[in-house]
C-alpha cells in the first residue's frame, strides 16, 4: 500500500473551469453545481426509500426481499451517476465542464455532511442539555464526580493500557520467533494467529464466555475450560470468573488481546522483514548476539511501526463496546465508556449524558489519531 | 496467556551460531511458536467441537473429554439445524447479506467518484475539501449515533433563529466581499432576500422548520446502509484518492487527447487500475459491516425478522445463555463467511485491515 503524502501532486490539467468572467452565468453555473451535487444523493435516497416502503408492505419471501434490496442498493447507485452524466452531456461544453466536479465529489460531501458533520455538531450541543434545557457543563460534572461513571472511566483507561501493551508485546515476540522458521511454516503459524481478526466481537465473546463458564459445586461437572483446569485438574473450588471484581476486567481484556495480537503481529512482521539484511549481517559480524541484534538494530528501525500499531489498537480498544455488552452488560464493575454511552442513551433514555460520554470519547481520540497519522506517513515515506 | 511467549522470547538467546546451537535454538523456536499457536487456537477449537456434540454430552462433560474417549457416539448435526430454523439464524444470515453487500458497494461507489474528482479534476476549494474529508476520520461512530437516530425517528428540524443567523452571516459576508471588490451584487441580493424572508417567518411566530422529513426510516435496511456508507466514506475516499492520485498522469492525459471525458476515463481507466485498493477496502468494509453489532442494534432495531446475525447471536446469548449447543453452533455460523473470506483472500484481507484499522 503506497500512500503518497496528501495533496502531493496537482493533476497536469490545471484549467480552472470555474472562473467564468460573466457574473450572472457564474451564479447560474454555481447554482447548477449545487443542484447537481444534491440530485444524486436525493434521487437515490428517494428511489431506495420507495423500494423499502414497497418491501415493508409486502409479505414476500425473505429471500426475495433480500435479493431485491441488494439489487436496488448495488445497481441503483451506479445507475444514478450514469444518468447524471448523460444529463450533463446534453449541456453546452463549458457549462458541463463546470458542473462535472460537483457530480463526482458532491454526493460524497452531502452524505458526509448529513452522517458525520451535522451529527458531530449536534452531539456537542446535546451534551450541554438535559432534556430540552441548556445546562452547560452539568452532564460533564456528573460524569466526573459520580463514582459509577468514574468506574467506567477507570476501566476504559485500564483497557487502553493493558490490551495494546500485551497485544503488541506478544505480537512482536511471535513475529520475531516466526521469522526464524521456514517460509511455509511461518506463513501457516501467522495465519492461525491472525485468524481471530476475522471473527466478530460478539462471536469472540461467545467463544470466551464458554471458556469462563461456571457451575456452582454440586451442579454437575464444569464444562468451561478454565474451571475444568482450575477445579477439575487442580482440585480447587470452581470460580465464577466473570463475577470476580476487579479481575473480571482482565478476563474481558484477554478477549480483545486474543483478537488484536494477530493484527500487531502481521504489521510488525512485515516491518521486521523490511529491515535490510546487510545491517543485520554487519551487526552479527561485529560479534553481536541475536539478543543484541534485536534490541540495537531491529527494534530501533521498527519503532515507528510499533507506535502506529500501538496507537491503532488504542483507538480500537477505546471504542470497544460489544465485548462488555455481551459478556457482562457492564455489570459487576466492568463497564467502559463506549458501552456506558449506549446504556445511558438507549436504556436510561439519558441523551445528555450519553452525548457527553461520546464527546469525551471523541476528544480523547484526537491526539492519538494525530500521532498515528503522522507516524504512519513517516513510516510510509521511509519505505 | 502471555507469560509463555515472553519467557520464550527471552530464552532464545543464541550465541554465534555453531551447528549444534543452531539446531537447538531452532527446536526451541519451533516449540515456542507451537505453544502460542495452540493457545490461540484452543478457544475456537472448543467452540467447534462443542457445536457438533449432543446437548446431553455438552452438559455433562467438558469438550476436551472427546479426545480421551473417541469411540463414543455423541456427535450430531442437530445443533445446526436447530439454530438455523428455530433460532432464526437462517433468516439472520440472509439479513446480514442484505445489509452487508449494499453497505460495501454504495460507499465504494460514492468514494470512487469523489476520489477521482479529488485526484484528477480541478475545481475551487479542492484541497481544502479533501483535507476536511480526511479530518473526519477522527470522528468516532459514537458521535453520530444519537443525532442520526433522532433524524430517522422524528426528522430534522432547525430553529428559525438559527436559520436566520446563518443567512444573516452569509449576507454580511457577501457585503464584505462586494466592498473588497471580490464578488458580485447577486449573492448579496440573494442572501439578503432570503434573510428578510426568514426574518418574516420568524416574526410571524414559527419556531422551527423541517429540513429533513420524518420518514420513519429506523428499522429498515436502508437506514443501516446509509449509516455504514457515511461512516465508511472518509477512509474510503482517503485510500482511493491516494491511490488514484499516484496513477501516472500521462495515461489520463492521453485518454483526454483521445477525446474521452471524465466519466469514460473514470470507468474505463481509473476503476480498472485501482482494483487492488478497491478490493482491499471492499474486504475491510465487508468484514466491518458483517461483524458490526452497534450500528445494527441502533438503526435496525429489535424486530426479529430484520435481525442480522450478530444481533441474533446477542439475542440468543441473553435469552438462552446456557444453551451451549445453540450458542456454539450459532457463533460458528456467524464466523463461517468472514473466515472463508479470510482464507480465500488473505493478501487483500491483510492489506485492507492494515489500511482500514483506524476507521472510526
Amino acid at each position: 500500500m503506497t500512500t503518497p503524502p496528501i495533496l502531493d501532486q496537482e493533476p497536469a490539467d490545471q484549467r480552472r473551469f470555474g472562473d467564468e468572467a460573466d457574473e450572472a452565468r457564474g451564479i447560474g453555473v454555481a447554482a447548477l453545481r449545487f443542484g447537481a451535487a444534491l440530485v444524486v444523493p436525493i434521487l437515490s435516497f428517494v428511489a431506495l426509500w420507495l423500494t423499502f416502503e414497497f418491501l415493508r408492505n409486502t409479505e414476500a419471501n425473505r429471500l426475495i426481499v433480500v435479493t431485491v434490496a441488494v439489487l436496488v442498493g448495488v445497481v441503483g447507485v451506479w445507475l444514478l451517476y450514469w444518468g447524471m452524466d448523460l444529463v450533463i452531456n446534453q449541456l453546452p461544453d463549458h457549462v458541463a465542464a463546470g458542473i462535472r466536479p460537483a457530480v463526482f465529489v458532491g454526493p460524497a460531501i452531502v452524505v458526509l455532511s448529513v452522517y458525520l458533520v451535522y451529527p458531530a455538531i449536534n452531539t456537542f450541543l446535546i451534551s450541554f442539555k438535559e432534556g430540552d434545557d441548556f445546562v452547560w457543563f452539568k452532564n460533564y460534572g456528573t460524569i466526573f464526580t459520580n463514582s459509577s461513571y468514574l468506574v467506567s472511566i477507570r476501566n476504559s483507561i485500564l483497557w487502553v493500557i493493558v490490551v495494546p501493551a500485551v497485544a503488541v508485546a506478544v505480537g512482536l515476540a511471535f513475529s520475531v520467533l516466526a521469522d526464524k522458521l521456514g517460509k511455509r511454516s511461518e506463513s501457516i503459524a501467522k495465519s492461525l494467529i491472525f485468524l481471530p481478526m476475522a471473527i466478530s466481537f460478539v462471536g469472540a465473546s461467545i467463544v470466551w464466555r464458554f471458556i469462563y463458564s461456571f457451575r456452582p459445586p454440586g451442579f454437575g461437572e464444569q464444562i468451561g475450560l478454565l474451571n475444568g483446569i482450575w477445579s477439575g485438574l487442580l482440585g480447587n473450588e470452581p470460580i465464577a470468573w466473570l463475577l470476580q471484581e476487579p479481575w473480571n476486567n482482565l478476563y474481558l481484556m484477554i478477549i480483545l488481546i486474543w483478537l488484536q495480537t494477530g493484527f500487531a503481529m502481521v504489521i510488525l512482521s512485515s516491518a521486521i522483514k523490511a529491515v535490510p539484511d546487510d545491517l543485520l549481517e554487519a551487526a552479527r559480524i561485529d560479534g553481536a548476539t541475536e539478543w543484541q541484534v534485536f534490541w540495537r538494530v531491529v527494534f530501533p528501525s521498527i519503532s515507528s511501526t510499533i507506535v502506529v500499531v500501538t496507537t491503532t489498537i488504542v483507538i480500537t480498544v477505546w471504542k470497544v463496546f460489544d465485548i462488555v455488552w455481551v459478556m457482562t452488560g457492564g455489570k459487576f464493575g466492568t463497564s467502559v465508556i463506549a458501552e456506558r454511552m449506549i446504556t445511558e442513551f438507549f436504556l436510561f433514555r439519558n441523551a445528555g449524558i450519553g452525548a457527553a460520554l461520546a464527546v469525551i470519547l471523541f476528544i480523547a481520540v484526537i491526539p492519538i489519531m494525530i500521532i498515528n497519522v503522522r507516524k504512519f506517513r513517516q513510516q510510509e515515506a521511509a519505505r | 496467556m502471555t507469560a509463555p511467549t515472553e519467557q520464550m522470547a527471552e530464552t532464545y538467546v543464541p550465541e554465534q551460531p555453531g551447528l549444534l546451537a543452531r539446531i537447538f535454538s531452532r527446536w526451541q523456536v519451533k516449540l515456542a511458536v507451537t505453544i502460542i499457536v495452540v493457545l490461540w487456537l484452543i478457544p475456537t477449537l472448543g467452540l467447534l467441537v462443542t457445536s457438533f456434540r449432543a446437548t446431553q454430552a455438552i452438559n455433562t462433560s467438558g469438550w476436551w473429554t472427546v479426545f480421551t474417549n473417541i469411540g463414543n457416539n455423541e456427535w450430531t448435526l442437530s445443533n445446526y439445524t436447530d439454530v438455523l430454523s428455530r433460532a432464526g439464524f437462517g433468516n439472520s444470515f440472509l439479513n446480514s447479506l442484505a445489509v452487508t453487500i449494499p453497505s460495501t458497494v454504495i460507499p465504494i461507489t460514492i468514494a470512487a467518484f469523489a476520489a477521482y474528482g479529488f485526484a484528477w479534476m480541478s475545481f475551487r476549494g479542492r484541497n481544502l475539501m479533501f483535507v476536511l474529508v480526511v479530518a473526519l476520520l477522527v470522528v468516532p461512530l459514537q458521535m453520530a449515533l444519537i443525532p442520526i437516530l433522532r433524524l430517522y425517528t422524528s426528522g430534522g428540524h432547525l430553529a428559525v433563529w438559527m436559520l436566520f443567523g446563518v443567512f444573516l452571516a452569509a449576507t454580511i459576508a457577501a457585503a464584505v466581499f462586494l466592498m473588497r471588490g471580490k464578488g458580485g451584487v447577486i449573492p448579496l441580493v440573494v442572501f439578503g432576500v432570503i434573510t428578510v424572508a426568514v426574518g418574516i417567518v420568524w416574526l410571524s411566530g414559527t419556531e422551527s422548520v423541517t429540513i429533513f422529513p420524518d420518514l420513519n426510516l429506523n428499522g429498515t435496511f436502508l437506514a443501516v446502509w446509509l449509516a455504514h456508507t457515511g461512516f465508511g466514506l472518509p477512509l474510503a475516499i482517503y485510500l482511493l484518492r491516494n491511490y488514484m492520485g499516484s496513477l501516472p498522469s500521462s495515461i489520463v492525459e492521453s485518454a483526454e487527447i483521445d477525446g474521452a471525458d471524465h466519466f469514460k476515463i473514470f470507468t474505463r481507466l481509473a476503476i480498472p487500475l485501482s482494483v487492488p485498493v478497491l478490493a482491499s477496502f471492499a474486504i475491510f468494509q465487508f468484514l466491518w459491516v458483517w461483524n458490526d453489532l452497534l450500528v445494527a442494534i441502533i438503526f435496525l432495531g429489535g424486530e426479529p425478522q430484520n435481525r442480522v446475525i450478530t444481533q441474533a447471536l446477542m439475542e440468543l446469548n441473553s435469552s438462552r445463555g446456557n444453551e451451549w449447543q445453540l450458542l456454539t453452533a450459532g457463533a460458528f455460523i456467524s464466523m463461517m463467511l468472514p473466515v472463508a473470506v479470510f482464507f480465500a483472500l488473505q493478501r487483500f484481507f491483510v492489506r485492507g485491515l492494515t489500511a482500514g484499522s483506524v476507521k472510526g
